[in-house]
């Protein structure tokens, strides 16, 4: 397919952005705290490309999980507005159109299968249920399990168990391919996997998006591979965005204090070569209670008395090229070691 | 006790699990030796027996179902035939271990305090006013701030990393001499799994002990170990220097792992994955476990195991593939 062409089914025409996160806004109310809530998701703003792998990193409790969620409306967004290519979800589109748009790939590769299902039903379901005749449904699913690599005579009437955790992996990318999306959400795909399966997984995912035209958003806390595989990367921390930019940009000149903590966390793969001190120390907060001002005044090596009260807010996103920080100071930072 | 020996001493452990419908042999021939004052890393992915070889050392395999063979000296005492009394002493005395999951090995019903002071007095006979003083002790030997608070805290009121921290100071309250880490850091945070690695590092070496490290992640192990065991299937395939293995793997296995763990390869290119998948340690075949999968296979792997071979003093690699040093 000529890249440069617009994709049949593209509205919201060529180079415009395939989805628009608005401020989007989730706290779960946490009922014994007394009307406390746990600011998973607390305003973020950002736009996915056409064609683009957008990567998302953080640590556990950041909220990159409920995020992925709210982008398929898994979870419904408190506040905040989704624009899928163009038109306004729950506006414009129904959220079913938007998932038949929009998939996603959890991490737990076996309980993200029906048990009782072989595995080829379970591709042929989405499909199914979406209108197309039985015998389609069947023919798609066959297609798409041999696409993953999966002999779809072999595996077609085996059950999640008998199979191993990479190719159950392999399941649910095609179980999410079936229905034809131009967006895959891929929420941690390859963390639970051993490393020689991960590869595997990934040059798969690799493949995929080259022969489907398909736009990814990777959501992992393994810094290594979301550089590997991403265009552009978003670090949140504690429901926030704290800093987006192109790969090479964020991981050769991290502009958030917290960004280059993490990218020095790093264990080095170089035994001569060892962290003598931790880049930072103590855990993240609790969501619960967040620190006032920026959240990441705690930990952060470089805090200053504005940063305890003021929140820093995150700059607009002006183009291709940009690379923003939500910091006070990310202009003054001292100049940083490399750390490779 | 020999003062030339070795710490721990391990040699030919086998392991089996039986059941009703069959056997799962998890660890087939495994032979190793760990100083004092020094770390063993044991490298190895899932179901490849490293985890069964570390609980073996303290007899923590469920004793129906599991069958030990081989034999374990730790401080010179034999593991395998200690009396039950004369292994709870071993247990938290001479060897220790911290687990994967701190919210799963402390017990959520008492405070952190509590637990370690039951440990010391248990082990040490001391009375509870010194025990406590030794708590308190060992929450500051692992920087948990506020120490004399958090003894009363529980673990549910603790973050991930205070958590291992404390099971840590647990570990060590009885001032073992070999310590061994299940995959100490796999459940914490990157910014936290640091600060947690250089800890056990510095302690280890402060206080002078053996240390056995399980990991399945390469990075882990370049950071704390000094020497390394590469595990498939339940035998080591590779064991040498930390630098050696990670610099001039010799095994086709390890060489294929550290290729397919991603860490800055070019990105228009794909990874050089290891094809296939282990194999199913019900059914054992003869020869080379790695030969399906392995690039360099010849008629051989797939009929004799292969004996281990010295590339370097030191650095032993159990592949057909591998030329051996000349014997000088």
């Amino acid at each position: 397919m000529d890249p440069l062409a617009p994709a049949p089914r593209d509205r919201g025409g060529p180079g415009g952005p395939l989805l628009i996160a608005c401020d989007l806004k989730k706290h779960f109310p946490v009922r014994s705290s007394g009307g406390k809530s746990v600011q998973a998701v607390d305003g973020i703003s950002f736009s996915v490309r056409e064609g683009e792998t957008l990567g998302i990193v953080g640590e556990s409790g950041c909220g990159k999980s409920t995020l992925a969620r709210l982008l398929l409306h898994l979870i419904v967004p408190d506040a905040g507005e989704l624009v899928f290519d163009g038109t306004t979800v729950r506006d414009d589109i129904t959220v079913g159109a938007l998932r038949r748009q929009v998939q996603i790939v959890f991490q737990d590769s076996y309980s993200s299968l029906n048990p009782r299902m072989p595995i080829r039903d379970t591709v042929a379901f989405g499909p199914f249920v979406q209108g197309k005749p039985k015998g389609e449904a069947r023919r798609i699913a066959r297609d798409t399990l041999a696409r993953v690599g999966l002999d779809p005579d072999l595996f077609g009437p085996r059950y999640p168990h008998e199979l191993s955790g990479g190719q159950k992996q392999r399941v649910n990318i095609a179980r999410a391919l079936a229905t034809g999306p131009r967006m895959v959400i891929l929420d941690e795909p390859v963390s639970a996997l051993d490393k020689s399966i991960e590869a595997q997984v990934l040059n798969l995912l690799r493949a995929l998006k080259r022969q489907l035209n398909l736009t990814y958003v990777f959501i992992s806390h393994d810094l290594n591979v979301v550089r590997y595989l991403s265009d552009r990367v978003l670090v949140m921390y504690l429901g926030r965005v704290v800093e987006l930019g192109r790969v090479e940009a964020i991981y050769t000149r991290p502009a958030h204090p917290y960004t280059r903590a993490l990218l020095a966390s790093q264990p080095s793969m170089n035994p001569v070569r060892r962290i003598e001190e931790p880049p930072i120390t103590g855990d993240p907060p609790n969501p619960i209670a967040p620190p006032a001002g920026c959240r990441f005044h705690t930990r952060c090596p470089f805090a200053e008395p504005v940063c305890m009260t003021v929140d820093p807010p995150l700059p607009p996103w002006l183009g291709p090229q940009s690379h923003i920080a939500a910091c006070h100071l990310s202009d003054r930072l001292p100049r940083r070691i490399s750390h490779e | 006790m020999n003062r030339g020996a070795a710490l721990a001493e391990v040699r030919d452990l086998r392991v089996r699990f039986v059941g009703r419908e069959e056997t799962i042999h998890a660890v087939n021939g495994v032979s190793f030796a760990v100083p004092s004052g020094k770390v063993l890393c044991i490298l190895g992915e899932s179901g490849s027996g490293k985890s069964v070889t570390l609980r073996a050392l303290m007899r923590l395999l469920p004793p129906r179902s599991s069958r030990i063979e081989g034999s374990i000296r730790i401080g010179g005492e034999d593991v395998l035939a200690m009396p039950l009394r004369a292994l709870r002493d071993l247990r938290g005395g001479l060897v220790a271990m911290v687990f994967q999951e701190p919210m799963t090995a402390l017990d959520p019903v008492y405070t952190i305090g509590r637990q370690i002071i039951e440990t010391v007095r248990k082990h040490t006979g001391c009375d509870r006013h010194s025990a406590r003083a030794r708590a308190l002790e060992l929450l500051e030997l692992v920087r948990i701030p506020s120490a004399a608070q958090r003894l009363e805290a529980y673990p549910h009121e603790l973050s991930g990393g205070l958590r291992q921290r404390a099971m840590i100071a647990m570990a060590l309250s009885c001032r073992p001499r070999l310590l061994l880490a299940d995959e100490p850091t796999t459940a914490l945070d990157a910014t936290v799994q640091v600060q947690i690695l250089i800890l056990l590092r510095n302690l280890q070496r402060e206080l002078g002990m053996g240390m056995i490290f399980v990991t399945h992640d390469l990075g882990v192990a370049a950071e704390s170990a000094d020497t390394v065991a590469v595990m498939y299937a339940g035998r080591i395939v590779e064991s040498g220097p930390v630098e050696r293995v990670m610099r001039a793997p010799a095994h086709p296995y390890t060489a294929g792992l550290l290729a397919s763990t991603v860490h800055g390869q070019p990105r228009d290119r794909d990874i050089n994955a290891i094809p296939g998948s282990p194999p199913d340690l019900r059914r054992l075949m003869p020869g080379c476990s790695f030969a399906p999968r392995c690039s360099r296979r010849q008629p051989s792997c797939t009929t004799n195991l292969p004996e281990p071979r010295f590339p370097k003093p030191g650095h032993m690699a159990a592949c057909f593939a591998v030329p051996s040093a000349p014997v000088v």
